[in-house]
């Protein structure tokens, strides 16, 4: 009988978080020269804040990956959820339950809509999402000039701000999220066949995988994760942004979050926690810069840098795996 | 094993199947018994596969009954005959190279409880179905990427076992083995045996269809020539059963003592990957052509000399210097060309003109600017001096016939004056006609001083355009033959069936 383990096979530590350590500490390390200090309660705070709204939207963006697909319009459906959120509520606590749930189905229909045109229509992923991504973007621009709707004050003073200490209590729902997501990876029959799906879709046909269904249940997640973020934006900002997602392109940003974190661009292989280091250490590399004052566009070079640096390195690896 | 088999498991009766008009498959007769491994042999192109694929469910036969266990079935898709208990191992795995053995068994069939993977179970059924088969070393939680070729073969049989196959098609399943490896894949195919299970087995390999099989169907042009036992047959036998076909079509004249002049191209003791101490040389004026089976290397000894995936070891000569042929682009300068087996996939540009694809070699390798008239007259002059047929220069070329198109990508590497013409499968595709006229145009490349190596799965083609021949197997040459030579004297050392003499 062969050896048992209820552990899955032994896979080595994501890189990113071996980057993640040397980042925060080198970045300790300069802002402290600099005079400052990166560790203080309110650039913890900001730091975790940046790293919550990215992040639900990257774990999303992990499931449709790993699957062998791509989302480009979550940046367009975070704007759309915080407005319909916002005009939902308007003000009104009593309203919270009916716009957060009216966010998440309009953000699941856009889903549904990604997925039907990637697997029915056989639409490449990267244009059927960003066509979508432009439909929406004609609709948020014809009809909104700025910031519209109120968000209820009780989910401002929730999400928005409540902390635990120093961890905002916006960063514990990603946690709880990402924790959701992980199980469903690796405990699902879901999450196997959409591993599977990634890795290889004519294997995962032939063992009797509906495809297409697993893939448009994907998609459908990816934009609830969108969705959840333009809630948790817009209990910040206190109204609806037709401009946040694509201002904190976001779309580019979650893809980056993703790749980093060491999930194959191409699907099959990777996972959400190494998504959710991915997104701390985007969110870490922010913060340094802010306390070090760093260009704003200075700041973009680097941030380039890195994302080439950390699909290299994975190519790398890849290539001598397949070389042993 | 001779006994007479018990009531049959699978019973083929007339099975015929035709693609485009094209008939591959001719009322076949098959029977496979519980237990038996039933082993099904022919040439490259016999209707092996297909045969096989009509079983597993992939293509629906014309016409013809599938009985699987005395009951009639037909299988719509893969996912029908596996759940009737029929697996396929194919020689690509169908593996998801990332993740555990466990969840490439149960991929598809999870084991769920209260609506969740149950790990454990996953774990402790693939141990026991490894465990039954013999394989106790091999962890149900590796990464299947991490195993060698033989295992992942053991986690393809384990994952058709875990849906109850009662019958398994191994198609070359020592392909990708190596020697040792082999022996472990005869113990288990023992202990499927043992367990009922019946085997089809499509092998190459004459030395393993007899170590394991019981009986042996011969196929040849898609119609059964017999099914015998196999203890009461020969290797030569069956190599006769296998060939056997009259040299009927015309082919040019062969090279005369006059014509074939220096050696060109000599290599000497080299290797790579796929390919093992190769020593040839290639003369001016002469054809020497390449048989072998399919995957027995000799694409990858013409790719090889195209610096596609070149050698690693070893010296080639060309014309008496030394050269290094590390890229197509290095291999080109040095006036070698190489027509394509693939050739939609790696010799055309399909959404280009006739002009624009015959041009493509000389614009890559001749600097820009200078002579571009002369060239474009010249490539002109090339195309009507093969005798493309097509509606003009500029008529996209996949709207030619197969054989246009080969005479176009022939046209542009004449324009570049090679030297050494490296042809593989140069008339797969292509109707009779314009079959002979490559073969004219062959010879005459050959007759006006180039050094021609043509890899040819048609027999007949083979011995007919060949002034030698060399026969390839798992990499390296199994031995050289005279012009001449007939169509069981290739097979024989294709397969590894080499009388004693010979040696």
């Amino acid at each position: 009988m062969s050896a048992r383990s209820l552990l899955p096979a032994r896979r080595p530590v994501p890189g990113v978080f071996v980057a993640l350590a040397l980042t925060l500490a080198i970045g300790w390390l300069v802002v402290l020269v600099d005079g400052g200090q990166l560790f203080n309660q309110s650039t913890t705070v900001s730091l975790l804040h940046v790293a919550a709204g990215l992040g639900f939207v990257a774990v999303g963006q992990t499931l449709v990956i790993l699957g062998g697909s791509l989302d480009l319009s979550v940046a367009y459906v975070i704007s759309l959820s915080t407005l319909v959120a916002a005009e939902t509520m308007n003000g009104n606590d009593g309203a919270v339950v009916p716009a957060i749930g009216l966010a998440l189905a309009v953000s699941a229909g856009i889903g549904l809509l990604n997925g039907l045109l990637v697997t029915k229509l056989r639409v490449n992923a990267f244009i059927a999402t960003l066509g979508v991504g432009l439909l929406l973007k004609g609709y948020l621009d014809s009809g909104y000039d700025g910031p519209a709707g109120t968000t209820s004050p009780t989910l401002v003073q929730t999400l928005g701000y409540q902390r635990v200490g120093p961890v905002p209590l916006s960063f514990l729902l990603l946690v709880a999220v990402t924790g959701m997501a992980w199980f469903a990876l690796s405990r699902t029959r879901f999450g196997h066949h959409l591993v599977a799906v990634g890795g290889d879709a004519e294997v995962a046909r032939l063992s009797g995988v509906r495809n297409d269904r697993v893939l448009v249940t994907a998609h459908v997640l990816c934009s609830l994760c969108a969705g959840l973020a333009g809630i948790y934006l817009a209990s910040r900002l206190g109204s609806g942004a037709p401009r946040v997602g694509t201002e904190g392109l976001y779309d580019l940003e979650s893809i980056a979050a993703v790749v980093i974190g060491g999930t194959a661009l191409a699907g099959g292989r990777g996972g959400v926690v190494g998504t959710v280091g991915g997104v701390l250490l985007l969110a870490s590399i922010d913060a340094v810069f802010n306390q070090l004052d760093v260009d704003a566009f200075f700041k973009q070079v680097i941030r380039g840098a890195i994302i080439i640096a950390a699909v290299a390195v994975y190519a790398r690896r890849a290539l001598r795996k397949a070389a042993s | 094993m001779p006994d007479p088999p018990p009531a049959p498991l699978l019973t083929l009766r007339g099975i015929g199947k035709s693609f485009l008009g094209v008939r591959v498959l001719d009322g076949v007769d098959l029977d496979v018994a519980p237990g038996e491994v039933h082993a099904v042999v022919g040439e490259n192109g016999a209707g092996k596969s297909t045969l096989m694929k009509i079983v597993s469910g992939a293509y629906v036969p014309d016409e013809g009954t599938v009985e699987l266990a005395g009951e009639p079935r037909a299988f719509r898709g893969p996912g029908d005959a596996q759940r009737a208990g029929i697996g396929i191992i194919h020689q690509e795995f169908n593996l998801l190279p990332e993740r555990t053995v466990a969840e490439n068994v149960y991929l598809g069939h999870e084991p769920v409880r209260r609506g969740l993977v149950d790990r454990r179970a996953m774990l402790d059924r693939t141990g026991r179905l490894l465990a039954s088969i013999g394989e106790t070393a091999l962890p149900a939680d590796a990464r299947v990427g991490r195993l060698g070729v033989a295992q992942q073969q053991v986690v393809e049989i384990a994952k058709a076992l875990a849906l109850d196959a009662r019958l398994l098609i191994m198609d070359e399943p020592t392909a990708a083995l190596a020697d040792h490896e082999v022996e472990l894949l005869y113990g288990l195919v023992r202990r499927l045996q043992e367990r009922g299970i019946g085997l089809l087995y499509v092998s190459h390999r004459l030395t393993e269809v007899f170590d394991l099989s019981g009986r042996i169907t011969v196929l040849k042009d898609g119609r059964r020539v017999t099914t015998v036992d196999t203890a009461d047959t020969t290797a030569d036998e069956l190599v006769r059963h296998m060939v056997g076909r009259e040299l009927s079509s015309y082919y040019p004249d062969r090279a005369g003592p006059g014509d074939v002049g220096p050696v060109r191209l000599t290599v000497r003791d080299a290797g790579n990957q796929k390919l093992r101490g190769i020593d040839l040389q290639l003369r001016a004026g002469e054809v020497l052509g390449v048989g072998g089976l399919q995957g027995s290397g000799r694409s990858a000894l013409a790719r090889a000399l195209f610096g596609v995936s070149p050698f690693t070891t070893g010296d080639v000569t060309l014309d008496g210097r030394p050269v290094r042929l590390r890229s197509p682009r290095t291999a080109m300068r040095a006036g070698i060309a190489y027509v394509t087996e693939d050739r939609k996939g790696e010799g055309i540009v399909p959404r280009q003109s006739v002009l624009d694809n015959a041009l493509l070699a000389s614009r890559a390798i001749f600097a820009a600017r200078s002579g571009r008239a002369a060239r474009t007259e010249r490539v002109r002059e090339l195309l009507a001096a093969v005798e493309v047929r097509a509606a003009g220069d500029d008529q996209e070329i996949r709207f030619l016939s197969g054989g246009n198109q080969q005479k176009v990508v022939l046209a542009r590497w004449l324009a570049l004056d090679p030297r050494v013409l490296l042809f593989d499968e140069p008339t797969r595709g292509i109707d009779v006609g314009a079959k002979s006229a490559i073969h004219d145009l062959v010879r005459r490349l050959a007759r006006d001083g180039a050094a021609v190596l043509m890899i040819s799965s048609d027999l007949p083609e083979l011995l007919g355009m060949s002034d030698r021949i060399v026969v390839m197997r798992d990499g390296r040459l199994a031995g050289e033959l005279p012009a001449g030579a007939t169509e069981e004297d290739v097979v024989a050392l294709a397969v590894g069936n080499v009388p004693e003499t010979a040696r």
